[in-house]
């Protein structure tokens, strides 16, 4: 289908991209304590690497490799069977980069319901950080070659989901009947008294509290209900159709 | 993507009744009229949507034989010394002032589906194109042997929020030292699942802050129930010793009540209250039997796509009255329903564009000051019923800070779906 190409397309572009910003991290994080980040990345991926490898050669086990993984669109390699939640994930624009890794890391089972690792989570900021960043340091691949697009454009940069969201062009009909759900709570006036005011909020704010909510780095349960199952051009038509509203 | 195909349905559909529907109304040069039986969270929102979202081209009457709403939603933090009676006391002023919605405060008795006329107590007639019923509940007295509308004087329900919310109020405030209140919750399905349960927690949370040492007893029909862990955390916390829940494999079974002696009895025990709060089992507002609206269960069938009664394709029947599936019975289940009512209609009348429909409800209750709690869904038509996509219920354990947050959420919800319902 149209949209979902363009969708994917976007989402590939952003990982050349993203892909370059995890080399030029890599560079920074070797010229300070290389050695000890090493280390205790290294140490810390002990606990994943029943199921996943990473580095030169790595290949699928249990998890998927996790070669590249900064900047990959979740669920996206082809040759890995990923559960439905995990490919879902992806559909929805979910894109692995620092803060959405962290968030996962976290707590995977809340942060995609249903998705397969069988792993509590690293509750330790500092850990998760050390370990997201020996990742990026140790791949030695990109997070995936981009697919060719038959007219050999492709757009971008993206480098999160609210990048490819705010590329579409969001209808702003649609986003009214949508909006529906949200004015329940959220005054359509623009009045607030106890939740926020979300009438005339920017696109690119509105678009990326929408992902933040939806991979918790903003946590509010009811947001998440709400936002989980909206797919990239339902955000799109309501972040057109509030932007485009006066408070009262 | 799936947008694609829901845009597509919504342009064949609008499409389809812009050519066929509309013409049939233009050709009259009469405005297609719309009117709502119902003026709470459901009959209110769908009225005002339906004039907003039209800009005029549909006649919308709004029947309700209040001339001002209470809301059973939040009438429990009345009870409990939160809010005051007018803080949860809607006019509709609003709805006839900007939306230009006429409002008959009258009873409507029957309707005549053949002829699309809505009868009034007072033998006027209402015509309609479409008719919105959201009358809400009506409790079935006998389901408590000995409890009836007069009973209800001496031990009132508030489960229809107005003079009886007060009554229960005055009696409950009147509670001294050493006194009981029993409560008879109702079986399923009712409204506000919650609902029971968050009252018996505010009614110890007034007379904890008034020192006064009394227990509530709470008798339910009902093997478990909503939150349950969450309450039942929540009373050992703040009301030790104060909040009793007997299921039926403990009391027996509810027999009766007397009210004049404040006797319940029950398969294996008679509880004597000085305060009795009886909640009869429920079905949907009678007017909704008297239309021919209702099934064997007493509510509503209802196609889950657009809320249209399977019995009449002219007739829309939302909120607790309807029987919407895995969605419960609640004022923002209500709200959320009239809205895809609202969308349908103006499909059928003005050729408006519709939706794929999607439904959504939150609940919160509180426990004690602060201590609030929440449980939500999404929901979307599934094999011919309203099923639920997702969902999500506070933990027990949570810190003070999420769950006054989560309370704090709850009054900006209020005001939110309020504004939503009056304008």
């Amino acid at each position: 289908m149209p949209h979902g190409e363009v969708n994917r397309r976007t989402a590939w572009a952003g990982l050349v991209s993203g892909s370059a910003f995890a080399v030029c991290l890599a560079i920074s994080s070797q010229t300070l304590a290389a050695d000890d980040a090493d280390t205790a990345g290294e140490r810390l991926f002990a606990q994943c690497k029943t199921c996943h490898e990473v580095g030169e050669g790595a290949r699928h086990k249990i998890g998927p490799h996790l070669d590249g993984i900064i900047g990959r669109l979740a669920g996206s390699l082809d040759d890995f069977k990923y559960s439905a939640a995990m490919r879902q994930a992806g559909e929805n624009g979910l894109v692995w980069d620092r803060d959405a890794l962290d968030t996962y890391l976290e707590k995977p089972r809340d942060f995609i319901r249903g998705n397969r690792m069988s792993y509590r989570g690293m509750s330790d900021p500092e850990d998760r950080s050390v370990l997201i960043e020996w990742l990026a340091a140790t791949s030695v691949s990109q997070p995936g070659d981009p697919i060719e697009s038959d007219d050999g454009a492709v757009s971008g940069p993206a480098r999160s989901f609210a990048d490819i969201v705010l590329a579409l062009e969001g209808d702003p009909d649609y986003g009214e009947y949508l909006a529906g759900e949200c004015v329940t709570c959220h005054q359509a006036s623009g009045h607030a008294d106890g939740i926020p005011s979300i009438v005339g909020l920017p696109k690119e704010y509105f678009v990326t509290a929408l992902f933040e909510y939806k991979t918790n780095v903003r946590r509010n349960e009811v947001m998440k209900l709400r936002v989980v199952n909206l797919a990239n051009e339902e955000i799109a038509a309501l972040a057109a159709y509030f932007s485009g509203l006066e408070p009262q | 993507m799936t947008y694609m195909n829901r845009r597509q349905f919504g342009l064949l559909v609008g499409a389809a009744s812009a050519t066929l529907t509309m013409p049939a109304y233009l050709r009259a040069q009469e405005k297609p009229k719309v009117v709502v039986i119902g003026g709470g969270a459901g009959g209110a929102t769908a009225a005002r949507y339906i004039a907003k979202d039209s800009e005029g081209a549909i006649d919308v009457t709004l029947i309700d034989d209040s001339e001002q709403f209470t809301t059973c939603f939040f009438s429990n933090l009345y009870i409990g010394g939160y809010r005051d009676f007018g803080s949860i006391t809607h006019s509709y002023d609003k709805l006839q002032s900007d939306y230009g919605i006429t409002k008959v405060t009258g009873m409507a008795v029957s309707v005549d589906r053949d002829a699309r006329l809505v009868k009034m107590a007072d033998g006027s007639t209402i015509p309609y194109d479409r008719l919105v019923v959201s009358p809400g509940i009506d409790l079935i007295w006998d389901s408590v042997e000995g409890y009836s509308e007069e009973a209800s004087q001496i031990a009132p329900h508030a489960w229809k929020a107005g003079r009886q919310t007060q009554l229960l109020k005055e009696k409950l405030d009147s509670i001294s030292n050493g006194q009981q209140i029993v409560m008879v919750a109702p079986p399923n399905p009712y409204r506000c699942p919650p609902g029971p349960y968050e009252r018996a927690s505010m009614m110890a949370h007034l007379l904890k802050t008034k020192g006064v040492d009394a227990k509530i007893i709470i008798l339910d029909p009902k093997d478990k129930f909503s939150k349950q862990g969450l309450f039942e955390e929540g009373w050992e916390t703040h009301y030790p010793g104060m909040i009793e829940w007997y299921g039926p494999t403990v009391h027996g079974g509810i027999e009766s009540v007397d009210v004049s002696t404040g006797a319940v009895e029950t398969g294996i025990d008679t509880f004597r209250g000085d305060l009795l709060n009886i909640i009869p089992a429920q079905k949907a507002g009678k007017i909704a039997a008297e239309a021919g609206l209702t099934d064997d269960s007493g509510y509503c069938p209802i196609d889950a796509a657009s809320m249209r009664s399977a019995q009449d394709e002219n007739v829309f029947v939302i909120g607790d009255a309807s029987i919407a599936g895995a969605m419960p019975k609640s004022g923002f289940s209500a709200n959320s329903q009239a809205k895809v009512a609202a969308m349908n209609i103006r499909g059928d009348l003005i050729g408006s564009k519709v939706f794929p429909a999607k439904y959504s409800n939150t609940c919160w209750s509180l426990i004690e000051t602060d201590d609030g709690v929440k449980v939500g869904a999404q929901y979307a038509p599934q094999d011919g019923a309203i099923a639920s996509t997702s969902s999500f219920i506070s933990q027990t354990g949570e810190d003070a800070a999420t769950r006054k947050a989560t309370y704090e959420e709850s009054i900006g919800w209020y005001a939110g779906i309020t504004a939503d319902m009056f304008g």
